[in-house]
């Protein structure tokens, strides 16, 4: 196998999911199908060739750092699960 | 005359000689809406209110004598385009009552023009699949077999064309999403070059590939909504500063001495089916009969397309989807344990199994001791199949290929076996991995009846000449205004 169960429940960790064991299993299957397809690419030659991130070579594009309108404070926490009406609000974390 | 059933470019004859009114079309669309939809799926929520509203404020505009070219004119939105005001889900559980408080640089342009926006259709979650059965709230089925999956991500757009439940639609393409339902929905569909079109507002999947592009019922209506949403935008920092030209322009030039390349590579697929070959080589028979001049090209990384693009996209998207957290919007599952709990239940209840799959992939590629041999090494073949069509697109002025190895699937038929899934993307992916523009045109049909597109793609910011071939393409024939029979009924 490719990816073994405990490297999928790890790496899902890392990701913030929980999975239960079903999908664990189901899982490390599927992606190990695909990261063994992913192989094909090892036996190409890519000495000295540079990696692309992007497909349009583009400078970077800079702006004036001035201030702006932006999003109110309302409108900003109108979507949030929970807020007062200043903040955010989060489960404890300390 | 049924007024839903006309194209962009006829209805905006009929809005400006006034021989019509928005109002009119816009009721008679919504009214197709409600007849048809329950029986396909493509919408996700219908805006019946803001859309009459929009059209009422559209017939002003016409009688005072200012209308722009999209005024008036009902258009369907993908439903991971923010609009202001109206519900945008991304086809996922997390953004299910996520409601944007902007709106995406191409909404700005429809609004800008009085176009009228009749509601948000279905998609893949996160535009994550090729089939939309991987949207978190309904199947979408192909209007010409319903039993049958309208093609995806941009499904909902593609099979809200072809049955007449808008006027023009808007879709994103990140390995495909465009094109490949257009195909197998029987429509037009467009990606632009990257970075044509603003994204900003576009919910991100894959930031470097996705592209906002047409579906249409026509290439002349494909060619009105590019010079709509064609342009440079500040707020996309990848948005091109090059001048836009006015892409109706293009359409009536012929197609003498063009040179159309036909890679050797793209017919030599296992697993592309006859009716499709067929159906390709046709089309670049009577496109050659235009006036065209066929020449071999060669795109010899083409066996490396599905891996790298299934390594690229999905850690793109593994970082980009990290922002659902279940703090700022979207959907919390809080059980009370904590902090972390929290974002570890809120994201795995909030997004679907095709999603996850692609985090774990992405993130999987992108840690320590594996991004060279995933990620690194994916990167710099995507610059040999970038090498590859700037090699090609030297001798010839466009590439000829199938769109998709085979023409829709029957629902349920890949759900299981995401590689076989991803392996249907073959022909779609490379175009998004070099940033190159590709047009869908129908082409013909199966012996099942199912529509079959052909692709047309092009060099960097050459939409033009995609539009040129695709159109006098279809004024030779006539796949483009077949309409599929929908029976009543879900």
């Amino acid at each position: 196998m490719k990816i073994t169960a405990a490297e999928v429940f790890h790496v899902a960790q890392l990701a913030r999911l929980d999975l239960d064991a079903e999908a664990v299993e189901r899982f490390s299957e599927q992606i190990g199908t695909v990261l063994e397809y992913m192989d094909t690419l090892q036996g190409v030659d890519t000495e000295g060739v540079a990696g692309t991130s992007h497909a349009i070579s583009l400078t970077n594009a800079f702006r004036e750092d001035g201030v702006k309108d932006h999003l109110d404070r309302d409108a900003a926490l109108k979507n949030a699960p929970q807020s007062d009406e200043e903040h955010f609000l989060v489960p404890r974390v300390i | 005359m049924k007024l839903y059933t006309l194209t962009l470019n006829e209805a905006r004859n009929l809005l400006q000689k006034k021989e019509i009114t928005s109002t009119e079309l816009t009721r008679a669309v919504l009214d197709r809406i409600r007849e048809t939809d329950d029986g396909i799926g493509a919408y996700l929520t219908v805006t019946e209110e803001k859309a009459l509203k929009a059209a009422e404020k559209a017939d002003l505009r016409i009688a005072a004598g200012t209308a722009a070219p999209l005024t008036g004119i009902p258009l369907a939105v993908k439903d991971v385009l923010c609009t202001r005001g109206i519900r945008t889900t991304c086809g996922s559980k997390i953004l299910e009552n996520f409601i944007p408080p902007y709106n995406a640089m191409v909404i700005e342009r429809i609004l800008e023009e009085d176009g009228v926006i009749l509601g948000k259709t279905n998609m893949d979650e996160f535009a994550m699949g090729s089939s939309n059965e991987h949207s978190a709230f309904k199947l979408c089925r192909n209007p010409w077999d319903r039993t049958r999956i309208p093609g995806g991500s941009s499904g909902g757009s593609a099979a809200a064309v072809a049955a007449d439940m808008c006027i023009g639609a808007l879709g994103t393409d990140t390995g495909g999403s465009i094109r490949q339902p257009a195909s197998h929905c029987g429509v037009v569909g467009l990606k632009p070059t990257y970075g044509r079109v603003s994204r900003y507002g576009l919910v991100a999947f894959a930031s470097s590939l996705d592209q906002i592009g047409p579906l249409a019922k026509s290439v002349p209506d494909a060619a009105l909504l590019m010079n709509l949403i064609a342009g440079h935008d500040p707020r996309d920092s990848t948005s091109v500063p090059e001048p836009v030209p006015d892409y109706s322009g293009f359409l009536e030039e012929g197609l003498q001495g063009l040179r159309v390349g036909i890679p050797r590579e793209y017919f030599e697929i296992q697993g592309l089916d006859p009716d499709v070959e067929k159906a390709v080589r046709g089309a670049i028979e009577t496109i050659e009969k235009l006036g065209a001049v066929q020449v071999p090209v060669s795109l010899p990384n083409t066996k490396y397309v599905v891996a790298v693009y299934y390594v690229i996209a999905p850690c793109e998207a593994s970082s980009n989807l990290a922002r659902y957290d279940g703090v700022r919007y979207g959907f919390r599952n809080d059980s009370g344990a904590g902090l972390l709990p929290m974002y570890c239940s809120t994201r795995s209840k909030g997004f679907g199994p095709e999603v996850q799959r692609r985090i774990i992939i992405g993130t999987y590629s992108l840690s320590a001791g594996y991004y060279d041999a995933y990620y690194g090494k994916a990167s710099q073949v995507r610059t040999l199949i970038r090498e590859d069509f700037n090699n090609a697109l030297k001798g010839c002025d466009a590439i000829l290929a199938p769109v998709a190895p085979s023409p829709a699937f029957p629902i349920g038929e890949k759900t299981d076996d995401p590689l076989n899934m991803y392996l249907s993307d073959i022909f779609t992916l490379s175009a998004n991995l070099a940033g190159i523009p590709g047009i869908s045109v129908p082409c013909g049909f199966s012996g099942e009846g199912l529509p079959i597109g052909l692709q047309i793609l092009g060099r960097h910011f050459d939409e033009g000449i995609l539009l040129k071939i695709a159109y006098n393409y279809e004024k030779a024939t006539d796949y483009s205004l077949k309409k599929p029979e929908i029976s009543p009924g879900k």
